[in-house]
């Protein structure tokens, strides 16, 4: 079984999840941490890391699987490079954001849920970033970028 | 005495280091009570000074903390800052957090201290990526001072802060559903009672605080609970970070005494409406608050006064719509919100916010029906009504679309009679 664990999760993940439960109450604990962990190595969560991360945390697949699709920023399927995610609240809807949105959308060719096809970008939705005196705003990988129009948007990508 | 203490240090200048924090007198209430204070007399302190929950519920927040039961010494005792800060049209503890994080931190270690608590999550989402590594620098520069850590100050008390980063959704700004997340789990809200003062984070005492509350202790602790409420210019204690989005000349977030009008912060400080924009009514506090109009324009933004309104003060940070912008649109990409965000646990909230988004589409669509009003009200009866669900997510959502029905009813009608939205094309 070990072997198995160090095959689909590396020493590196491993150690910085057992890092996180010396400081919880019990592994279950550290289920979203150890996600999060592995995410930031290899960009989204197999089934293969997913079955793994449970085992090391004493838990079934199907309960880690049932708290990492609850998150909106824990991916169960591959990702681009950078990940868009773009406000579709209210402030930013009252701005136009929607049109801007269109706008991205058709500048790199996917619709929300998309990755383009040379694997930099993933396009989603996200809820308020707390950006709103500067709606439209986005975030492109760790950027936050706002005051968006549909005459400003495509620079941002080039 | 400055009058605008949570912002005393914020000039756009970037963040305030702990020297720079200190010499504003910063860390002074920490100095002077840590180790030194009897925690039941800062209890009473914050009970007299009225400070209410800035969250959005506004809560006593003296009120809250004299739930926690005495210390045990049966273990861990948390103080969790909600630094989730998601509501839609909300975009004030990030300006603090960025520019001014000792604040945050001196105000969790002086309520700690105060309700015994030995362990701090700062909750943050995962987008308020400076945020998170300005606070990550200032507990860092807090511990080698000894503001923070074993034994504080030389004396017996610890207190170890770490900040927490999210892995998303709207829910876990909900105080329990915050703690499940902070166990590891989905982030679904706990059924109540037990209250988390008694029952929380891993079963033990936990009090959970907005970051706006947090940074009001500091200066009530130094300046006393008489002065914090002589800030206010009517019945609430205090300032508050108010702002306005939308198509106003001058959006932004603006530090103001407790009570000041609508009308001041919407025309003078927001600047008034963009030109070739009238106002037609605005959201008062974030995306879950009933719809207000220019009627209301002069009320005082209280808890009190906004409430006999007809909606609640929340944050404080307005949405603002103008005459240009469907407000059965602006209602349907709320309704998306909520239903999107809903964690799916009650079955009123889950099944019931996406048959209102999905009315509310099809009207905006043009392919309403007159019965589909009555739908949409008596739906709101059920998802509306406290006791239905968990918590207050479904009940918010309700907010907006009962107070639009009433505001903005021929708006709805008109959609269904033309079979089309009337704004189609504008903006």
């Amino acid at each position: 079984m070990k072997s198995e664990l160090i095959n689909a999760l590396s020493r590196a993940e491993i150690d910085a999840i057992e890092a996180e439960i010396t400081h919880l109450p019990d592994r279950k604990s550290a289920a979203i941490d150890a996600l999060k962990i592995v995410q930031s190595q290899r960009g989204w969560i197999s089934d293969d890391s997913l079955s793994a991360i449970a085992k090391l945390l004493n838990m079934s697949a199907a309960e880690l699987d049932g708290i990492a699709t609850f998150y909106n920023l824990i991916f169960r399927h591959p990702v681009g490079e950078q990940v868009i995610l773009f406000c579709d609240s209210v402030s930013c809807w009252l701005m136009n954001g929607e049109k801007v949105c269109s706008k991205l959308q058709r500048t790199l060719g996917i619709q929300h849920g998309e990755t383009t096809a040379d694997g930099q970008y993933t396009l989603l939705p996200v809820t308020c970033l707390g950006d709103c005196d500067h709606a439209p705003a986005m975030m492109v990988g760790e950027s936050l970028h706002h005051d968006l129009t549909v005459d400003n948007i495509e620079a941002i990508f080039k | 005495m400055t009058q605008s203490p949570l912002t005393r240090n914020i000039q756009g200048n970037g963040p305030t280091d702990i020297l720079a924090y200190e010499a504003s007198g910063g860390y002074l209430a920490a100095r002077d009570n840590i180790g030194k204070a009897d925690p039941a007399d800062l209890l009473q302190l914050i009970k007299d000074s009225n400070l209410l929950g800035r969250g959005g519920a506004g809560f006593p927040t003296g009120m809250k903390w004299s739930f926690v039961p005495p210390a045990d010494g049966n273990g861990h005792r948390y103080l969790v800052a909600n630094a989730d800060e998601m509501e839609p049209g909300t975009f004030k503890d990030r300006l603090i957090m960025e520019n001014d994080p000792h604040q945050l931190i001196e105000g969790m270690l002086l309520s700690a201290y105060t309700l015994a608590a030995d362990v701090g999550y700062i909750f943050i989402r995962a987008e308020y990526h400076l945020a998170i590594a300005r606070l990550r620098s200032a507990i860092s520069e807090a511990e080698q001072k000894c503001y923070l850590g074993d034994r504080i100050l030389g004396s017996k008390y610890s207190f170890h802060l770490q900040v927490h980063i999210s892995a998303g959704r709207y829910i876990c700004g909900e105080e329990t559903a915050l703690l499940n997340s902070l166990e590891g789990k989905r982030a679904t809200p706990r059924a109540k009672p037990p209250f988390p003062q008694v029952s929380g984070l891993w079963g033990r005492p936990t009090i959970v605080n907005n970051v706006e509350t947090l940074c009001n202790i500091p200066h009530i602790v130094n300046h006393g609970a008489n002065w914090f409420k002589s800030l206010g210019k009517g019945d609430n204690a205090g300032t508050k970070l108010f702002g306005a989005s939308g198509r106003v000349k001058n959006p932004g977030c603006w530090e103001l005494p407790m009570g000041t009008s609508i009308r001041e912060i919407l025309e003078v400080h927001a600047g008034g409406m963009q030109d070739g924009y009238m106002l037609k009514g605005f959201l008062p506090g974030g995306a879950s608050t009933d719809f207000l109009t220019p009627d209301h324009l002069d009320l005082p933004m209280e808890y009190e006064a906004i409430q006999k309104a007809g909606s609640r003060m929340g944050t404080g940070l307005m949405v603002v719509l103008d005459d240009r912008a469907c407000p059965v649109g602006m209602i349907a990409n709320l309704e998306k919100f909520f239903a999107r965000e809903s964690c799916g646990f009650c079955t009123p909230c889950r099944e019931g916010l996406p048959w209102v988004q999905g009315i509310l589409d099809k009207i905006e669509a043009g392919h309403g029906q007159a019965a589909d009003l009555e739908v949409l009200e008596r739906q709101a009866l059920f998802i509306g009504a406290i006791g239905n669900t968990h918590c207050a997510h479904a009940p918010g959502a309700m907010e907006p679309l009962v107070s639009g029905l009433k505001y903005f009813r021929s708006e709805f009608e008109q959609h269904i009679h033309d079979g089309r939205c009337p704004y189609a094309g504008e903006s």
